[in-house]
């Protein structure tokens, strides 16, 4: 059988166009004969390909008619995300607005700068009292001029005070480093009005905490000191008191303990709520039971009510640190508590002599 | 099944009977009912609208394909098949032109449509390897062989319209024109 005859009789097998008996005879010769099945089959699928390609070929055209048929535009303008006007701004400005927000910034910072904004302490007045030149000047000049009447030598007057409290009963007393600071002389002045010359020997800038020693001859042992020193932080809403020289007798001030952090978070201090007042620096702050928790020593000018005081671990560490050449012995502090169980009247009374106006000179 | 109403989203099963009966007005309805949302998909993520057109046009011939064997399952909503179509064809695209960034902006579900996608592309390569292979065969031999395997004309007619002067001449044509086409078809890698 020729090559072209037997394509012939598949393709009318396949079509069905061939008789029962004839298709019989193919069957019965694909059965027996492997190499016509597989020519069945290849010419099965090869042309099965033709018409599907041919199908696939038409489909295509069809879809294509559909697509002329569709405004393209229309919907690709809708399904368009359009961003935002302040988005195509950005866009189409983005450098221009860049240079003006740098030059804004800048000018914005300039301005701080100059003006001082920047400059935290703006907001911090230390509480050492500035004695105020035009009060004083006329009380002064009336001493001055009485005192060359009489012909006695002039005291000076002096530059700045604070309030400062024993430690041990052999003098040394505890005051801010900011009251004492650029002193050429100190002096301490107890409640009865006796002045003792006294002399910084440690200072701690970092904390705020000076330490004097009285080396006036005339000074002599304040005997047992009644208050303790706490160790560990002191809890928020303690009672707190204090007991200080913001004139020239002494003045009781009390209140809470409000924060456990002091300005912008400075951890150095203790926030209160004592009413305080210029000259309260350097005084002691005590908790009910009559332990010296902290150091009076600044206030916050833009609110009302809220001061701070050093916390009495700083305190502690300074004299730790002082250097053992300036003392003659180590000093040793109270452990014993003489006011736990006395009220507030009577803690005061007992605090009193211990408790001393700084004078700087 | 009448798919004549005119409501402008087609129900998925009108559009399955219809792609089965060989309704012209169920395969407009349907690509009118999808196509922006192939837009979307295609312009939010790098393409033209003739890359929508492309690849929403394969996304509808593997619908119809799978519909035309009877696979198609309607549990799955047509909407989504035809997008989790056209996204894989679209990533295989982008990938083709090194033009993927690792991420496409979906705002549909989608299914995994892998195997579809995948048959569709081997038959694809068979097609693309027919039409060069008719485009070599050229005339007459080419229209002989459409008509007659594609188009199901007999013999008779296609007999007349090429002026043969008898049958027998006419087959002997076609059988040498099939065999150089398979030649041609095979020859391709």
């Amino acid at each position: 059988m020729r090559d072209e005859q037997l394509i012939e009789a598949i393709e009318r097998y396949l079509s069905g166009e061939m008789n029962a008996d004839e298709r019989n005879a193919f069957e019965q010769l694909r059965r027996e004969n492997a190499e016509l099945d597989t020519r069945v089959i290849e010419h099965q699928q090869f042309t099965g390909l033709l018409k599907q390609y041919g199908e696939r070929v038409e489909l295509e055209r069809r879809l294509n008619a559909i697509h002329q048929e569709i405004d393209v535009h229309a919907i690709a303008e809708e399904v368009t995300v359009h961003p935002s006007w302040i988005v195509q701004l950005w866009r189409d400005h983005h450098s221009k607005i860049s240079v003006a927000a740098s030059i804004a910034i800048f000018a914005v910072l300039a301005t701080l700068f100059f003006t001082g904004y920047l400059n935290n302490n703006n907001s911090y007045t230390e509480l050492s009292r500035e004695v105020g030149r035009l009060n004083r000047s006329t009380t002064d000049m009336k001493k001055d001029i009485n005192a060359i009447k009489k012909g006695r030598v002039i005291a000076a007057p002096d530059k700045s005070r604070g309030t400062g409290f024993a430690i041990t009963s052999n003098g040394l007393i505890a005051t801010s480093f900011h009251v004492v600071n650029g002193a050429d002389s100190i002096y301490i002045q107890d409640v009865s009005g006796r002045s003792f010359k006294a002399k910084a020997i440690y200072n701690d800038p970092q904390s705020d905490v000076s330490i004097l020693k009285v080396i006036d001859t005339t000074f002599r042992s304040l005997g047992q000191i009644p208050y303790t020193f706490k160790h560990s932080e002191s809890d928020l809403a303690e009672n707190v008191f204090t007991f200080g020289f913001p004139q020239d007798s002494p003045v009781y001030g009390d209140g809470r303990l409000t924060s456990a952090s002091g300005l912008n978070g400075d951890t150095l201090d203790y926030e209160i709520s004592v009413p305080i007042n210029p000259g309260n620096s350097g005084g002691p702050l005590l908790d009910s039971k009559g332990n010296i928790i902290g150091i009076v020593r600044a206030k916050e000018t833009r609110l009302e009510g809220v001061h701070f005081a050093l916390k009495s671990g700083y305190l502690l560490n300074a004299i730790k640190n002082i250097p053992e050449d300036s003392l003659t012995k180590v000093p040793v502090l109270n452990t014993e508590n003489a006011l736990a169980k006395l009220t507030r009247q009577q803690q005061v009374k007992k605090i009193k002599p211990y408790v001393f106006m700084v004078k700087v000179y | 099944m009448s798919t004549e109403s005119k409501s402008s989203i087609p129900t998925d099963s009108e559009i399955v009977f219809g792609i089965l009966n060989n309704s012209e007005n169920a395969i407009k309805r349907l690509y009118v009912a999808y196509f922006p949302m192939v837009m979307q998909l295609i312009l939010n993520n790098n393409g033209t609208p003739d890359d929508a057109k492309d690849i929403y046009q394969e996304a509808i011939i593997v619908l119809y394909n799978k519909v035309k064997k009877g696979d198609f399952e309607l549990n799955s909503k047509l909407k989504t098949f035809i997008y989790s179509v056209c996204r894989r064809l679209w990533l295989k695209r982008l990938s083709q032109m090194n033009r993927y960034g690792g991420d496409i902006h979906d705002f549909n579900d989608y299914l995994p449509v892998e195997d579809e996608v995948e048959e569709q592309g081997e038959r694809d390569i068979q097609f693309t390897k027919m039409q060069s292979a008719l485009q070599m065969l050229g005339e007459p031999c080419k229209t002989i062989i459409e008509d007659f395997y594609i188009h199901n004309r007999s013999m008779q007619e296609i007999c007349e319209s090429f002026g043969y002067t008898n049958a027998d001449n006419a087959k002997t044509q076609k059988y040498k024109c099939l065999q150089r086409l398979k030649k041609l078809f095979f020859q391709q890698k």
